[in-house]
C-alpha cells in the first residue's frame, strides 16, 4: 500500500523582488518532507533567490521583498512575526564554507545550541558528537575538537557548517551549491551524507551540477528566468522530461 | 550549438544504420536462395553474420564509452539505451537468417514437398518489418513504428498456419518429415525475425515520447 506523502514545504505564487526586478515569479512548488530536493536551472533563473525565500533569509538584502505565500508544515513563515525563530526549523548551508572564525570546532558545532539557552556540559558534548557523526566529520575531527574550525579543510569546514546546522536539529536544511568550491572527493563525501539523510531529513539543495542533482536528489525542479518551469520525480525529469526547456537544458543545449 | 556528445551519437547511429543494411542483405540473400532453388547465395549470408557480429561488439563498445564519458540525459539517454538494444535485436536477426539458410540447404537437397505461398509471402512481410522499423529510427516515427507493431500478428498467423498444415502433411506423408521440418524452422525464424523488428519498432517509440509500450495487448 502506497502512502501520500507529506508535505514539508509549500509555496504559493511565490515572486520575489530585488527593489522592483521581479526575480521569481509566481513559483508554487511543494517540497516533500524527507526527501531531496534539488533546483536546477541556468546562473540568474531565481534558484538561489528562491532558496532564501523559504527560510526569510531574502528579506535580509536591503530592498529585497516577496509577495505569495510560504507554508512550513501548513503555516504560513510570513505571518510570524520574528525570522529567526522560522531559521530554527528551516536551516541553511551556504556556497563558501563559513565556520565562526574564532571558534574552534566544537563551540561552531553548538554556536546556535547555546543561544538557545543550553548550558550543559554533557549534553553539549553529545550534541557535538552526534552532529559531528550525521556530517561524517567526526572519525577526522574528534581529536581536535578545539583546535581553530579555520584551520580545517574546504571540505570538513563545510561538514563542519552541515553540522553545525543539524546540531539543533531543524526538520529542513537549505543548501545553496553546498559543493561547488569543493574538491571532487570532499563533494564526494557530502553527497555521500546527503544520500544517507533521506527519509531523516528534508534537504532543498540548488545546485548547478546537474549530475549531482540526478545523483542524490529524489525531487527536481528546474527554474527559468525567474520562472518553475518543471518539477517532478528526479528520475522522470532526467529521462522524459514534460517540457521542451527542461530537454534542451538537461541535454546541454543552452545554460 | 555543437554538443560534445553529438558527433558520438551521429556515430552509434551511422553503425546501427550500416547493420540495419547488412540484416536486410542478409535478408533479401536467404529469399532468393529459397525462391530460386539454389543455395549459392547462401554463402554469402554467414560472411555478412561475421560482419554484423564485428559491428555488435562495436557498438556496445562505444555506448559503454559514451555513457562513460558524456553522462546523458533525456532523449540523448533514451536514444543511447535504444541503440543497445536493438544493436541486439539486430545480431540475433543475422543469426536468424543463418539459422534460415541452414534449414534452406537441407530443404533444397531434397526433392521439394510442394510449391512454397506461404513462406515467401511471410519473408516479404518480415523483411517489410524490418525496412519500416528501420526508417522508424531513421525518421524517428513513432507512427510508422506503430504500423510495424501491427504486422506482427501476421507473422504469427503464417507461422501457425504452416505449421499446422505441414504437421497434417507429415502425418500422411511420414517420409516427409525431414523437408517439412526444415520449412516449419524456417517459419519459425522468420516469426522471430518479426519479434526483433516489433522489438526495435518499440525502442522507436521509447525514444520518441518516453513511452514504454512493450508486453501489450499479448494474449496468453
Amino acid at each position: 500500500m502506497t502512502t501520500t506523502p507529506s508535505i514539508e514545504l509549500e509555496t504559493k505564487n511565490l515572486c520575489a523582488f530585488f527593489g522592483t526586478f521581479k526575480a521569481v515569479s509566481d513559483v508554487s512548488l511543494s517540497i516533500i518532507s524527507n526527501q531531496v530536493t534539488s533546483l536546477i536551472g541556468p546562473s540568474g533563473c531565481g534558484k538561489s533567490t528562491f532558496l532564501r525565500c523559504l527560510n526569510r533569509m531574502h528579506e535580509e538584502i536591503e530592498g529585497a521583498s516577496i509577495s505569495g505565500k510560504v507554508f512550513f508544515k501548513g503555516k504560513s513563515i510570513y505571518d510570524m512575526h520574528d525570522p529567526i525563530e522560522i531559521r530554527k526549523h528551516i536551516g541553511m548551508v551556504f556556497q563558501k564554507p563559513t565556520p565562526f572564525p574564532s571558534m574552534s570546532i566544537f563551540d561552531n558545532v553548538i554556536a546556535g545550541v547555546r543561544l538557545s539557552g543550553e548550558r550543559n556540559k554533557k549534553v553539549l558534548a553529545e550534541l557535538v558528537e552526534r552532529s559531528l557523526r550525521e556530517a561524517a566529520l567526526w572519525e577526522e575531527v574528534k581529536d581536535k575538537l578545539h583546535t581553530l574550525g579555520t584551520d580545517l579543510s574546504g571540505g570538513q569546514q563545510q561538514r563542519l557548517c552541515i553540522a553545525r546546522a543539524l546540531a539543533v536539529a531543524p526538520p529542513v536544511l537549505l543548501m545553496d551549491e553546498p559543493t561547488s568550491a569543493l574538491d571532487p572527493i570532499s563533494t564526494a563525501k557530502i553527497e555521500e551524507w546527503l544520500v544517507g539523510m533521506k527519509g531523516k531529513l528534508t534537504v532543498v539543495i540548488v545546485t548547478h551540477n546537474m549530475q549531482q542533482a540526478a545523483r542524490v536528489s529524489d525531487q527536481t525542479a528546474f527554474f527559468l528566468s525567474g520562472e518553475l518551469v518543471e518539477s517532478g520525480n528526479t528520475g522522470v525529469v532526467f529521462t522524459v522530461p514534460k517540457d521542451k526547456r527542461t530537454e534542451s537544458y538537461i541535454t546541454g543545449r543552452f545554460g | 550549438m555543437d554538443r560534445s556528445i553529438d558527433q558520438g551519437l551521429a556515430k552509434l547511429q551511422q553503425r546501427l544504420l550500416k547493420m540495419g543494411e547488412y540484416v536486410e542483405q542478409a535478408l533479401d540473400l536467404t529469399l532468393r536462395g529459397l525462391m530460386s532453388g539454389s543455395p549459392d547465395s547462401f554463402s554469402q549470408v554467414n560472411s555478412i553474420e561475421h560482419a554484423v557480429n564485428t559491428l555488435h561488439k562495436e557498438i556496445d563498445e562505444a555506448v559503454l564509452v559514451l555513457l562513460a564519458k558524456e553522462s546523458p540525459m533525456a532523449a540523448d539517454l533514451r536514444l543511447i539505451l535504444a541503440v543497445f538494444k536493438i544493436n541486439s535485436d539486430l545480431e540475433r536477426m543475422a543469426d536468424q537468417a543463418v539459422n534460415i539458410t541452414r534449414h534452406g540447404k537441407d530443404y533444397l537437397s531434397k526433392p521439394p514437398l510442394k510449391p512454397l505461398v506461404d513462406l515467401p509471402r511471410m519473408m516479404d512481410a518480415a523483411r517489410e518489418m524490418v525496412r519500416s522499423s528501420l526508417d522508424s529510427f531513421v525518421h524517428r516515427d513513432a507512427e510508422l513504428a506503430k504500423q510495424v507493431l501491427e504486422k506482427d500478428d501476421f507473422l504469427d498467423a503464417s507461422k501457425e498456419k504452416i505449421q499446422m498444415e505441414l504437421m497434417q502433411f507429415i502425418k500422411q506423408k511420414p517420409e516427409s518429415v525431414e523437408s517439412a521440418m526444415s520449412l516449419i524452422l524456417i517459419a519459425r525464424n522468420l516469426e522471430r525475425i518479426g519479434d526483433h523488428a516489433t522489438n526495435i519498432a518499440e525502442d522507436v517509440i521509447f525514444i520518441v515520447t518516453g513511452a514504454d509500450v512493450r508486453h501489450q495487448g499479448k494474449t496468453a
